[in-house]
């Protein structure tokens, strides 16, 4: 199942490296997400809550953009055929996708984490960084997870731009709430590791519970 | 492991229906393929020859009836179809940005293939040379000579064909008649809108019209063109 799960993830890398479709407007977006609220908070900086906010919605924003994409080269190019005449674990399709949407939320935070800085935030980032950076991959796990079930549910249907969003914001919710309530001290200078290690806490367990779901019943998705 | 079915039906289908909401696209039918045998498909469009090759591919479920492909029983064991059919559809299923070769040597990784049987291959449908293209600058006839190889990847013991040789040229056809065409003794099931070439094809015709089954008799062009009436 690994061997497969790479080659589609492979496979997916190289289709997105060639088109560059989903991981520059992710990370355009945020960016200019973040400009919007320059302007629009009428502040130089933010600190605290609002700063763990304003990062939050972004990015859980962003997700969607990716989420969007994730199957429709398999669905627009007959590649889920292809999927479904192999003999293959079906769950290796979904760990790949999971794998390449967390890839591109990663990458996608290397260019917006420090725009956000660069833009908004008031205190400084480098302290904090080795928390936010745990916060962050643990989240992105679990939209990883979650975003994949989502894009193979919606890719079926023909308003697909629609569902997307009304099918995974809201399954996002604890992602937003952990991710928010984990980085919020960071950004106000009163980090508190008990704190912090209990949203990690909620973070893993998010994490885990989809990522079982999600292979649970993944294969029924693919089903006719 | 999965058994090889005895010599004999390696297909075998009685009184399947596949409905796509109210509208019944396959109304009763059944019929055998026995090893080395061609079974041509052929009724207007809409008849549901498509839908019987995705059923046997078991890319769809059958609504009712008996269904077994390859010893398999469809839908519960298409586990053990799945691999094991070479179905050569409408779609190429290629991926555009892909090369030629990029896109044989993902389906390769999919199926355990060697990475040698992608060149094989590539030469043997006359690819060489542009191969290593990106997919979306090929013609219609050099995605379907790349969609033959696809299919042909695994060796299955079982073609699904659907207009194989839609889009090809004169040459390209001498190319693949070989591989998949009568010369190739490999079991068949295909569709063709040639009525007198898909007869000489095949060794058995089933006619389609709305989803039932008008004919299954020994290919005769002139009762084939009663389809179409």
């Amino acid at each position: 199942m690994t061997r497969t799960a790479w080659a589609i993830l492979r496979k997916d890398l190289q289709i997105e490296l060639r088109t560059k479709e989903s991981v520059p407007a992710m990370a355009l977006f945020s960016v200019t997400v973040f400009v919007l609220f320059h302007f629009g908070l009428k502040r130089n900086e933010i600190e605290g809550d609002l700063a763990a906010g304003v990062l939050w919605v972004t990015l859980i924003l962003a997700t969607v953009l990716a989420v969007n994409r994730l199957f429709v080269n398999e669905r627009e190019q007959g590649g889920i055929d292809g999927l479904l005449l192999a003999p293959i674990d079906r769950t290796a399709v979904f760990l790949a996708k999971a794998a390449a949407l967390f890839l591109y939320l990663v990458l996608v935070e290397v260019v917006a984490v420090p725009a956000f800085a660069l833009l908004l935030l008031g205190p400084d980032l480098l302290k904090p960084l080795p928390s936010l950076v745990a916060i962050l991959l643990l989240a992105d796990l679990g939209l990883a997870a979650v975003g994949a079930l989502v894009s193979a549910l919606a890719v079926e249907t023909r308003a697909r731009d629609l569902i997307v969003p009304l099918l995974l914001l809201p399954l996002l919710v604890p992602v937003a709430i952990a991710g928010a309530n984990g980085t919020s001290p960071l950004f106000s200078g009163s980090q508190s590791p008990h704190e912090l290690g209990k949203w990690l806490g909620l973070l893993g367990l998010y994490d885990m519970v989809f990522l079982l779901v999600s292979i649970a019943v993944f294969d029924f998705l693919l089903e006719d | 492991m999965v058994e090889e079915p005895p010599d004999g039906a390696l297909v075998e289908v009685e009184g399947l229906e596949r409905r796509y909401g109210e509208r019944a696209a396959l109304d009763g039918i059944s019929f055998e393929l026995r090893r080395g045998e061609t079974l041509g498909l052929f009724g207007p469009n809409g008849a549901g020859k498509s839908t019987l090759l995705r059923v046997l591919a078991t890319l769809i479920r059958p609504h009712a009836g008996s269904v077994k492909v390859l010893g398999g029983a469809l839908p519960g064991e298409a586990w053990k179809v799945r691999g094991r059919v070479g179905y050569l559809g409408h779609d190429p299923l290629l991926y555009r940005e892909l090369s030629g070769r990029e896109n044989l040597l993902f389906h390769a990784r999919l199926h355990r293939v060697p990475e040698e049987r992608v060149d094989e291959l590539i030469a043997a449908v006359g690819m060489h040379r542009r191969a290593g293209d990106p997919v979306r600058e090929l013609s219609r006839g050099m995605l379907q000579r790349l969609s033959a190889a696809r299919t042909l990847l695994h060796d299955p013991p079982l073609l699904l064909l659907d207009e194989p040789y839609s889009g090809l040229d004169p040459a390209a056809r001498e190319l693949l008649e070989p591989l998949i065409g009568r010369a190739s003794g490999r079991t068949r099931v295909l569709v063709s809108h040639d009525l007198e070439e898909g007869a000489a094809e095949c060794d058995r015709a089933l006619g389609l019209r709305a989803g039932r089954q008008m004919l299954l008799d020994r290919p005769d062009p002139a009762r084939l063109k009663e389809l179409y009436r």
